[in-house]
């Protein structure tokens, strides 16, 4: 009987040993620091987008009075640069890359009536801030599926209210909304690893990123998903340039 | 001594071990994942539920509307609105615990006996309480975050203070700060300025409250039912938590002005009458009012 025992606490600790210096190996590795860097375009011209009438709330519509309010399906810049893309590395992490989550905490802005980013992308449990800058009542509501194990949830925030804290348990493009003003839409971008978000001029980079071969993915919310193989040296750069085409 | 210890430390290493293994993802659950779940218990008060008992009844009763799956589509799902709750997602609108987070089985067992008032759901209050319960259990089964996760802790309401004139007043000032009327109308008529416009979590067109026609609220009419709904948010609707921005002594105040608007008799709507309480103006600025 407890030889038994003493077998199983062996084999217990040599896993644990194991699985210990498989993840400490890898944090070495992680060490020689690369990045990916590129540009996102669309191809063709930019879509039209259609403006919004806030004229429900006198808040929103004065906000706006001077700058109307458009749709930000597609984000494009002066040189065919689109934004709001997230690119992030989809296969070739090792596993405590894609498991490590950033620590800084970003901050998703509810501000004259839109969203600040339209798209935020987040690593799995990353924390996050949600704040308002309005005055006038907002309810966040993001829409994960929650068979992914994301759980939605809805919080209002009234002018004045203090951040809302969450973070997410599962990779999943997570739309958000809000009720009270329809036109609100944005996203929740929650992958593994190193990623980032282009600029309007469409350009990005990936920092903290291991030597290694890899497959990028770059998501946009209405076009779709795009992927390229690159390759990162250690402390290097590795480029990856997308061209989606408006659907 | 040290054999027992060398038996604590392996046993924990090893369930260690297994805990560190990944995580399968999940999808749409089918019959044979639903066979496997059958153990599901619910406790409610001293009564265990059991999934597998509650078996017979849910395909007497249930299974039209919910389906076999419990995904909400069974057969009258076409033709009815509100739309049967799918239970696979495990999301639920009353719930006496906070938004985000599972009900508790007393919260289940309440709604099957409270039924849920404008839709197909009638009053369940016919079944015994075991009955009840078993359906509880069978709920649970088709949902895998009661395996990965616990239900919340419910929110904890304060003893109800003595109506008065100066609550009321502070009450509609809570309604016109976090602004209930965008969607529930400055009198309660559910015609905010947002409320043509609303859509439940899978993007089906939902109606706000109306506080004037007489219907009972959708999880409950007694005062704490009022507070608790909107202090955890109906779950899957555009009704949002509030309970970061009010406070526990304003939510009491809250609940005394949203008697107001009911059309029902009461004596929060005799004292606003009293009081020549006007509805909240929409129009002014922000702690203007």
């Amino acid at each position: 009987m407890s030889k038994r025992y003493n077998f199983a606490a062996v084999l217990s600790a040599v896993v644990l040993i194991c699985c210990g210096a498989l993840i400490l190996n890898q944090n070495v590795n992680a060490a020689g620091e690369g990045k990916i860097t590129g540009t996102v375009k669309l191809d063709g011209p930019a879509p039209h987008m259609k403006g919004i009438d806030m004229g429900k709330d006198p808040y929103c519509a004065k906000a706006h009075a001077n700058d109307p309010a458009h749709l930000e399906t597609y984000v494009v810049g002066a040189d065919g640069g689109l934004a709001n893309v997230v690119v992030y590395i989809s296969e070739g992490l090792s596993g405590s890359a894609a498991a490590e989550s950033s620590a800084t905490e970003p901050v998703f802005d509810q501000k004259n009536c839109m969203y600040t980013p339209h798209v935020l992308g987040l690593t799995v449990e990353q924390k996050f801030k949600v704040t308002t800058s309005d005055q006038t009542t907002h309810n966040i509501h993001p829409l994960p599926n929650p068979m992914t194990g994301n759980i939605p949830w809805n919080q209002s925030q009234p002018p004045g209210a203090a951040p809302v804290e969450k973070s997410w348990k599962a990779p999943e493009m997570i739309p958000v909304q809000c009720n009270i003003h329809p036109w609100m839409h944005g996203w929740f971008a929650v992958v593994k690893g190193p990623h980032a978000t282009s600029d309007t001029k469409g350009t990005y980079t990936i920092s903290n990123v291991p030597a290694g071969n890899y497959t990028v993915t770059a998501w946009q919310e209405a076009a779709g998903t795009q992927t390229q193989k690159v390759t990162v040296a250690a402390g290097g750069a590795g480029s990856a340039n997308f061209t989606f085409k408006p659907k | 001594m040290q054999r027992n210890n060398l038996r604590k430390w392996s046993l924990l290493l090893g369930a260690v071990a297994i805990v560190a293994l990944p995580m399968p993802s999940w999808a749409q659950l089918t019959k044979y994942d639903l066979e496997s779940r059958m153990g599901v218990e619910s406790h409610v008060g001293n009564i265990t539920g059991h999934a597998k008992a509650a078996k017979a009844d849910y395909r007497r009763y249930c299974v039209v509307c919910h389906g076999e799956l419990g995904d909400g589509n069974g057969e009258s799902f076409p033709w009815i609105d509100p739309k049967p709750r799918d239970f696979q997602l495990g999301v639920f609108k009353c719930r006496s615990t906070p938004t985000g987070t599972l009900p508790t089985d007393q919260d289940l067992f309440d709604t099957l006996a409270r039924g849920l008032d404008r839709s197909n759901m009638p009053q369940w209050s016919t079944f015994t309480k075991q009955q009840r319960a078993d359906l509880v259990a069978w709920v649970k089964h088709f949902s895998p975050r009661w395996t990965n996760e616990k239900p919340g802790t419910p929110i904890t309401i304060p003893p109800e203070p003595e109506v008065t004139p100066e609550r009321i007043k502070a009450g509609r000032d809570v309604f016109a700060r976090v602004q209930c009327w965008k969607c529930h109308g400055v009198l309660g008529q559910a015609n905010g300025p947002s409320a043509a416009t609303l859509t439940d979590d899978l993007g089906r067109p939902i109606a706000a409250y109306n506080f004037t026609e007489g219907a009972r609220p959708k999880c409950g009419d007694t005062d704490r039912d009022i507070y608790r709904i909107f202090m955890t948010g109906l779950d899957g609707t555009p009704m949002p938590s509030f309970a970061d921005n009010i406070k526990p002594d304003e939510a009491w105040d809250l609940v005394f002005y949203l008697r107001t608007l009911m059309s029902q008799n009461s004596k929060e709507k005799a004292m606003a009458k009293q009081l020549g309480l006007k509805p909240v103006d929409p129009n002014a600025p922000a702690g203007q009012q």
